[in-house]
């Protein structure tokens, strides 16, 4: 009940604010403090990367803010959604694996979301095709989840994350499994996807180069218990592509980086 | 190779029956000891319309059984999948139940309930725990991160129960309704045998006591015959539903290729 307390209070503090932890702790019932004491806010529409060795916690603050498991301590703060009646469905969320109901069709997948929330037919149909214009899945919407390439089924989970078009899309490694250049042609899409939705982006990887390539700010996370290690801004010429991937100035970042990472040298 | 895969059996069978057949007529074996295939095989026929009479009996009695098992064994699944308590106190029962045997349980069976019933009861106890079992393991097999994205959505209880937890338990209910299809059968015929002696009973078991009773052999084996042919067809109409619930999605059902 104190997390709820401090949560009104949270979002009333911050209206720009789509995400805020305050001292947030999680220690599993094994003992293990797996997280914190972590402060985060997250500007409405940034897109933000959590970047740590395995273990360091960061996908437990990814289920932390989605609301799949309780802190120990601290708060969770997210911004109301403006006119909708289901607080869940603000948050969109893409897990490592695909996470596809292999007994159904990619339509179907994507669907579950509103049939849950009990969305009349025709208003989720027309979601379920915008969202897979948005991922480019158009022709295979009766294709079932075997029948696809992993990059696909990835595509699929982010249409799902879609479709209830949620103000908050966190993403927990989602394409980690891939090979490079899916991993690549996913990063370009997923940039344009963000750059003409303006969602909140919360994305956990443990690749400094995605994490520089894709994000507005890179939060470096020490090793367990995790904290805040460093930030990073990527300030850099929009929109991005493949010239920058490729450019000084990238490499210059990714070495910034990967030194905040690296265990001698602590926090640059 | 695949041929000779398929062929293989069917020259055994043959062989098998040629040597019974050549056994028999050799040593000048009476009927009434050891009939011959070619005996057999006649009885079937001039006794079709008693024992088509009863099979029809016994299949009926095992649709029954079955049908009983797979329901009680789902819902029974359920109600221990929604409640531990329940599952705690009440799946102990359900193994005791399982791990007597049958036969033991028939006579007394027979004594407090109709003979119609008692053939079913039978039937349902020797079918139902391989439902319950599997399918509680089923339910139990749910993806952790689906589980996690029906929560994230506020999925209903019913929800998670109709949209995941079914679906995901589906190969593991379908396997145990093909063991169960298997044990119904023998429920049924271990329950008529029990009750052949009270001479009520018009199924194939009980045609099987009967039969030897009156020393006519042949038509003992014509209804082993079609017994064992119940059997198969039972199983392989639950194998072919299986696979064809299953087909487009589950790895048990794909084609090495896929």
């Amino acid at each position: 009940m104190v997390e709820s307390a401090a949560l009104s209070e949270a979002v009333s503090r911050a209206e720009g604010l789509a995400v805020s932890l305050r001292g947030v702790t999680k220690v599993y019932d094994s003992g293990v403090t797996a997280l914190g004491p972590f402060d985060l806010d997250v500007n409405k529409g940034e897109f933000v990367s959590l970047l740590g060795p395995s273990g360091c916690g960061k996908s437990t603050a990814l289920r932390l803010i989605a609301g799949l498991s309780a802190p120990t301590s601290g708060s969770v703060g997210i911004s109301k959604p403006a006119g909708r009646a289901r607080p869940g469905h603000s948050i969109g969320f893409v897990f490592q694996e695909p996470t596809l109901m292999p007994w159904t069709s990619v339509r179907e997948n994507v669907r579950l979301p509103l049939k849950l929330a009990h969305a009349p037919a025709a208003e989720a149909n027309a979601c379920i095709d915008a969202a897979l214009t948005q991922v480019g899945l158009t022709e295979f919407a009766d294709a079932y989840p075997r029948e696809l390439s992993g990059g696909m089924k990835m595509r699929v989970s982010l249409a799902r994350a879609l479709v209830t078009d949620p103000d908050i899309l966190l993403m927990d490694e989602p394409f980690a499994a891939l090979d490079e250049i899916t991993r690549f042609r996913l990063n370009n899409d997923l940039l344009a996807l963000w750059r003409n939705l303006r969602k909140t982006i919360i994305f956990v990887t443990h690749s400094v180069f995605e994490s520089v390539y894709l994000s507005q700010r890179v939060i470096v996370m020490t090793p367990r218990p995790g904290r805040l290690g460093a930030q990073f801004r990527i300030d850099t010429l929009e929109p991005r592509g493949e010239d920058f991937r490729t450019s000084a100035e990238y490499a210059g970042y990714c070495r910034k980086v990967s030194g905040a990472l690296a265990p001698e040298k602590p926090g640059s | 190779m695949r041929v000779v895969r398929m062929l293989l059996p069917v020259v055994v069978l043959a062989a098998g029956i040629a040597s019974w057949e050549l056994v028999v007529r050799v040593n000048d074996i009476p009927p009434y000891v050891l009939p011959g295939p070619s005996a057999v095989f006649q009885t079937l026929v001039s006794d079709w319309p008693v024992l088509s009479q009863s099979l029809l009996v016994t299949l009926l009695t095992t649709l029954e059984g079955f049908a009983a098992a797979a329901f009680g064994g789902i819902a029974l699944a359920l109600v221990f999948n929604q409640s531990k308590w329940l599952e705690y106190s009440l799946f102990p029962y359900a193994v005791i139940l399982q791990v007597t045997p049958v036969i033991a349980i028939a006579p007394l069976l027979l004594i407090y309930l109709s003979q119609q019933s008692a053939v079913i009861v039978c039937a349902w106890i020797v079918g139902f725990f391989p439902v319950l079992s599997n399918t509680t393991l089923g339910l139990n097999s749910v993806d952790r991160n689906l589980a996690g994205l029906f929560r994230l959505y506020g999925a209903s209880r019913i929800q998670t129960l109709a949209y995941l937890k079914l679906p995901s338990a589906l190969p593991f209910i379908l396997g145990g309704l093909r063991i169960a299809g298997g044990l119904s059968l023998i429920g049924a015929v271990v329950a008529e045998i029990a009750a052949g002696s009270a001479g009520a009973g018009s199924g194939l078991a009980y045609r099987i006591a009967e039969s030897g009773y009156r020393l006519n052999i042949a038509r003992m084996f014509a209804a082993l015959l079609l017994l064992s042919a119940a059997g198969i067809v039972i199983y392989v109409l639950l194998a072919l539903t299986s696979h064809l619930v299953l087909r487009r999605w589950h790895e048990s059902a794909l084609g090495k290729d896929n």
